[in-house]
């Protein structure tokens, strides 16, 4: 069945344009990093007069880039490691026992969307001092605060992911363990969970991601030893009086995106799958 | 700690049916185990953001600055005062507040609305068979891989008048000057607006790929030979199965779209232009600049008031079955 030409035109132009539209901010990211300062301040051109490595090397003095780096990379693969096992014991609930469980999950997800993030802000800072003041666990400006916050945030999501993921894997499986013994906890984590790996480490990697975007609890739970890059990168817009390092920004901004690109796209069809799997019937 | 109560049914692979899926059948009643699997889930949710939302409904009911903060626990009471200050137009609080709502609504449905139509663009166009449709797909969803704040710090670049924008719309296409000033007054709202179309339609994209995915190939061969036009397909087939997909994802996406505090914040901070001023930004900005955390608690409790009146009639309208089990 062949497609009529003016099809095929329509196809190449819209698909031009979203190609364009989705490459322009990227190819702007990509040059200016490469680019001097002067040059990066001048009117923007498409093909950079000079190409430089300097700020790439220089970022690193500007601000605390490494602190940063460091800082987010404890904090987010800390939430992803924790909130994996959560998510997996509450899927599991979900979906090998008899709770009206999966309608109640997707709710509570759709719910957590609805929050604004800022109606809790205050409150949560406030708990945690009180919770720092009476049991003497520190949460405010400390790892612990930020991945309690962060892991949180990320198990509905991961919840329903997981619920999607697990409820494929055919429960045969897991009879034929328990039939040699295991309980059926076990049954689940020997047969199960190592079916179905390749989706929980999509999970853990959205849970990652999350934690290493976020700004708005950052903003408020982080102090300069602990602070996080998506408040740390703010710093180059302001480090030496007025003048913003455009090139050592877009450079440290390349940087930081390219761990979560590389994971999210090595591991985009089981998001496509878990994210779909509540919506799609 | 593991219930040993489990239930010893036999196993359905006896039932000469062995490749059936019976998952209904599968699930017990374990007793304590399914709460106990539950529970730490249940404590985090419940430290992090149900019991934080609870408090922070409380606080929109007392008189709370930076004053009495300190010792929040004493902070007199408020009464309806802070929810009135926030809520009458006719006084300056009030009306930046019903602004920003306005101008949030507007703002939501505007990204909601092209992201979905992008999305729903690459989507079709990619279910076709063609060489490179791989290499755009991974291309189109980088967007959402990046992390929000870098990407709007790009597109805050880009917005400068010496950027991007102004050198492809000025200097090359002739189509304003390219000296535009975008990040303040009014057309500052275009700046956040592309920015986040930019970040949203990925995601879009995504769910409904997936969803044309599902869709039998017989069902377009069939139409084909009925002499059905891509037009036609499109609105006959394409359309009607997605139909589910897009009601969740315009739900999802609109609350996060509502909810957006990213985007303004990182591209201009705490002094936003009028036209960027989004809501989560005007309660940060109430609470954490202004230091009046009663009010901003006041702002934020009608925001999600109206948020969940809104998600609600929306779900029983479209009749949509959030959570209904599928093959249950």
């Amino acid at each position: 069945m062949a497609e009529s030409f003016s099809y095929r035109v329509v196809r190449v132009l819209v698909l031009l344009f979203l190609a364009a539209f989705t490459l322009y901010p990227l190819w702007t990211l990509i040059t200016i990093s490469l680019s001097t300062a002067t040059e990066a301040g001048a009117p923007f051109r498409w093909i950079p007069e000079f190409l430089t490595l300097h700020p790439y090397v220089a970022m690193w003095h500007t601000a605390p880039l490494l602190l940063y780096l460091k800082n987010s990379a404890i904090v987010s693969s800390s939430s992803a490691v924790v909130s994996l096992p959560i998510a997996l014991l509450a899927a599991y609930a979900l979906t090998r026992h008899r709770l009206r469980g999966r309608g109640v999950v997707l709710r509570v997800v759709l719910a957590t969307q609805a929050f604004p993030g800022v109606l809790f802000l205050l409150p949560l800072f406030v708990i945690y001092i009180s919770i720092e003041h009476t049991l003497g666990i520190p949460l405010d400006g400390t790892y612990l605060g930020l991945i309690v916050t962060y892991l949180t945030f990320a198990l509905p999501f991961s919840i329903w992911m997981l619920t999607g993921y697990l409820a494929a894997v055919p429960p045969d499986i897991e009879e034929a363990a328990r039939v040699d013994g295991a309980s059926r906890m076990r049954a689940f984590i020997s047969m199960t969970i190592r079916m179905a790996t390749p989706s929980i480490v999509a999970v853990g990697v959205f849970t990652f991601m999350t934690a290493w975007g976020e700004v708005l609890f950052a903003s408020v739970l982080t102090d300069g030893a602990t602070r996080t890059l998506p408040i740390g990168l703010q710093l180059y817009e302001s480090a030496k009086g007025l003048v913003i390092y455009w090139n050592q920004l877009m450079a440290a901004a390349l940087t930081v995106s390219v761990p979560v690109v590389v994971g999210f796209m090595v591991l985009q069809r089981y998001f496509v799958r878990g994210l779909s799997a509540g919506a799609i019937k | 700690m593991v219930s040993k109560k489990v239930n010893t049914r036999p196993s359905i692979a006896g039932n000469g049916q062995p490749g059936l899926r019976l998952p209904r059948r599968h699930r017990t009643r374990g007793g304590a185990e399914p709460i106990l699997a539950l529970l730490p889930a249940l404590i985090a949710m419940t430290l992090v953001q149900i019991g934080p939302m609870l408090v922070g409904v409380v606080m929109a009911f007392f008189r709370l600055t930076q004053f009495t903060i300190g010792n929040w626990l004493e902070a007199p009471f408020a009464g309806l005062q802070n929810i009135t200050l926030a809520v009458n137009p006719t006084e300056p609080i009030g009306r930046e507040f019903w602004g920003s709502m306005g101008l949030t609504a507007l703002y939501t449905v505007l990204v909601v609305g092209i992201a979905w139509v992008f999305g729903m663009a690459g989507a079709v166009f990619l279910s076709d068979q063609f060489r490179g449709r791989g290499l755009l797909r991974s291309l189109f969803i980088l967007p959402y891989a990046i992390p929000a704040y870098a990407g709007v710090m790009i597109w805050t670049f880009m917005f400068q008048s010496n950027g991007a924008i102004n050198t492809l719309l000025g200097r090359d296409l002739h189509l304003l000057s390219s000296q535009t000033f975008w990040l303040s007054g009014a057309k500052a709202f275009g700046a956040i607006l592309v920015a986040g179309v930019w970040q949203m339609w990925p995601f879009a994209f995504l769910m409904l790929l997936a969803g044309i995915q599902g869709v039998p190939g017989e069902l377009y061969e069939a139409a084909r030979v009925d002499g059905a036009t891509r037009w036609t397909e499109f609105r006959d087939i394409t359309l009607p199965v997605t139909r589910d997909v897009s009601r969740v994802l315009v739900l999802i996406t609109g609350l996060w779209t509502f909810n957006n505090f990213t985007t303004p914040y990182v591209m201009f901070g705490n002094a936003p232009p009028a036209s960027t001023n989004l809501v989560s930004l005007q309660i940060y900005i109430n609470s954490f600049v202004d230091l009046n955390f009663g009010l901003g608690a006041a702002m934020a409790v009608i925001m999600i008031a109206i948020l969940v009146i809104i998600a609600l009639l929306y779900i029983r309208l479209l009749r949509l079955n959030v959570g209904e089990v599928p093959n249950g």
